[in-house]
């Protein structure tokens, strides 16, 4: 599914150059569930980054879904994302102003869906996270964890062929992590493809996989016996 | 334009927030507000000025006389300056060439005017059959005074409308009926009405030659008046008018020996010179009202940026949000831009209605000296609308841009 060879990527910092991603050989099948984990600045969220077409690299080869991904302007990124990704961020991202149907149904706009149509997949998508009741209310009726879910349905209902989440427990507790990681492990067992970027070893523990970053190189990457939530939960 | 996703999307956004809609709305719809009523007022005050002059030729020019106030060749001030026919007569000779109507004029006094038993409590003036040009006059029955009536001495009289409305009433007809003037018959041959109003219309007329010999007038004269022969332009008859005026006053000082410099023994007033002052006036006062109403646009514009700006800041991050999801940034300009449009026209228009329909139902009500209909050129207003609109799309066409290109992890990042 996604393709790497040799990534490089480099910040510019006034005069001084801020090499951060050193060369980076990693490829994804259809299905898996990677968590990419590091220390901050090991340059694990420019991966994420650069893998979401949300920055580009300087030099390598990405390939998402046999599609060669070079050249990007603002619109083909666009086009890309809207097709292939859905992402789901440590802040949640939800626009203010609209209810939970309206923020899940925002990919489908772009993607052209009448609006009858937008709705009804927005409606089953929540449902599917268990928020269907809460369709009509604002991000900031509900809580952060109902607000993860909601973000994660937004990602799912455009149909991407990757999900990409970044620190998705990040801001939230412990409990709270564990239900969003239950519902993530739910949605990779219906066959997509996530990757997340962590630096929680227990949400890494999730994963089907484990990739460690460390100052812009692999250094390790294992397959690893998933822990399921719900084994958590009392 | 005609994606329906796209408007709903709009409203959407619009209707979830009103207050920021609103005051942008609102400052659109006041600047056009403001711009059109004063636009109007300032038509109206043209028209107005526009309307006094129209009362009498505009071109006339009216020489009266009062005391002298100053002592000239051994003559003590206190005099009464009073003209003659040969005065008139000089004056006719002399400036024939510049002369288009003329009138002398002889105010008839101590006399007491009666149809049939009621007395008619009226001034009577003798004058040629010039003046009813010179006093922009139409007749609405019979005729006015002619040179015959002047050469026959005839008694014949020319009434105005107010005063058959007030003495000839069930309809009688005037024509051919006779007043009688201190016992002397008097024919009624016209009817006459004056564009200036009612208070023009306080007055009979009859032959000057029959005013002076029959009232023991001799050859005085109370006025003169004139109309000058039409000149190219506004600009050659002020001058024109303005140097006959000067010559006339010289040649009555003159005769009469009055001092040059005695500013009240000889009057005589120009309505050109006046008109003049008028007009230049209303430019001035139109000048000022559109200067006004330009920088009140100039405002609504820097409003409407202003609150463009803020809320393309504001959005930053749904903007973000938006492209992470797929929006091209095409699509988020076209959005702003939509929006901002759709906002700028909708209160424009109805500034501009609201405004429009405020002048034509208070403005034929408003019935103040010199201001007359207040209105506005529709098309005059309708551009300002556009302008507004076009500077709204422009003022959020670039930092919707800005906005659009910013990159994503970065809008997504701003709090």
């Amino acid at each position: 599914m996604i393709e790497i060879k040799n990534l490089h990527k480099s910040y510019k910092m006034g005069s001084n150059s801020l090499h951060v991603l050193k060369g980076i050989n990693f490829s994804v099948e259809e299905g898996e569930l990677v968590a990419i984990m590091g220390s901050s600045g090991s340059g694990k969220s420019t991966l994420l980054n650069i893998l979401g077409m949300l920055d580009e690299a300087d030099s390598g080869e990405y390939t998402l879904d046999g599609v060669p991904i070079k050249n990007l302007n603002e619109t083909k990124a666009a086009n890309y994302r809207n097709k292939f990704l859905g992402f789901v961020f440590q802040s949640f991202n939800l626009i203010n102003y609209k209810t939970a149907m309206e923020n899940v149904a925002l990919p489908l706009y772009y993607q052209r869906v009448a609006r009858k149509e937008r709705e009804k997949k927005a409606l089953m998508y929540l449902e599917r996270v268990g928020l269907k009741e809460w369709a009509t209310h604002l991000p900031s009726e509900l809580s952060g964890g109902q607000k993860q879910r909601v973000a994660i349905a937004r990602a799912m209902a455009a149909e991407p062929k990757v999900l990409l989440a970044d620190e998705p427990t990040g801001a939230l507790d412990s409990k709270t992590s564990l239900e969003v990681m239950e519902l993530i492990q739910k949605i990779n067992d219906d066959g997509n493809t996530i990757l997340i970027v962590t630096h929680e070893a227990d949400i890494a523990q999730m994963c089907k996989r484990i990739v460690h970053l460390k100052d812009g190189v692999i250094v390790e990457d294992k397959k690893v016996k998933q822990v399921r939530a719900s084994s958590y939960v009392q | 334009m005609f994606d329906i996703e796209r408007w709903q999307e709009i409203f959407d956004t619009i209707r979830k927030n009103k207050l920021r809609t609103f005051l942008t709305g609102l400052s659109v719809a006041s600047g056009i507000f403001i711009l059109v009523i004063l636009l109007g007022f300032g038509q109206g005050m043209q028209n107005g000025i526009a309307k006094e002059f129209a009362a009498d030729a505009s071109n006339r020019i009216w020489v009266w006389t009062q005391v002298t106030t100053k002592e000239y060749k051994g003559l003590n001030p206190g005099r009464r300056i009073e003209l003659k026919n040969e005065n008139y007569d000089y004056v006719n000779s002399r400036f024939s060439d510049n002369l288009d109507k003329k009138s002398p004029v002889y105010r008839v006094r101590d006399v007491s005017v009666n149809y049939g038993k009621e007395t008619i409590g009226y001034s009577i003036q003798g004058v040629s059959s010039g003046f009813q040009f010179i006093e922009n006059q139409f007749l609405s029955q019979g005729r006015f005074i002619n040179q015959s009536d002047e050469e026959s001495v005839a008694k014949v009289i020319v009434i105005s409308n107010k005063i058959k409305r007030e003495y000839f009433k069930n309809g009688e007809d005037p024509m051919g009926e006779y007043l009688d003037l201190s016992g002397i018959k008097f024919k009624i041959i016209g009817v006459f009405g004056d564009v200036g109003g009612e208070r023009e219309e306080d007055r009979m007329f009859i032959p000057i030659t029959t005013a002076q010999r029959v009232f023991n007038g001799a050859n005085q004269v109370n006025n003169l008046s004139y109309t000058l022969q039409p000149a190219e332009s506004f600009e050659q008859a002020v001058v024109e008018s303005m140097q006959f005026s000067q010559e006339l006053k010289s040649y009555l000082q003159e005769v009469h020996s009055v001092a040059p410099d005695d500013g009240s023994a000889i009057n005589v007033y120009n309505t050109l010179e006046n008109a003049k002052r008028f007009y230049g006036l209303t430019g001035n006062i139109k000048f000022f009202f559109w200067f006004v109403g330009i920088c009140t646009i100039i405002a609504g514009v820097v409003g409407v940026s202003n609150i463009m700006l803020i809320v393309v800041k504001e959005r930053t991050r749904e903007i973000g949000i938006r492209k992470a999801l797929g929006a091209k940034p095409i699509s988020i300009v076209g959005m702003i831009l939509h929006e901002a449009i759709f906002v700028t026209a909708i209160s424009g228009f109805s500034g501009l209605v609201f405004s429009m329909a405020l002048l034509e139902l208070v403005g034929p009500l408003i019935e103040v000296d010199y201001i007359l209909n207040p209105s506005v050129n529709f098309n005059v207003a309708l551009s300002t609308v556009f302008v507004l609109i076009l500077a709204g799309a422009l003022a959020g066409f670039f930092p919707a841009w800005r906005a659009a290109h910013i990159h994503t992890i970065d809008a997504l990042r701003d709090q």
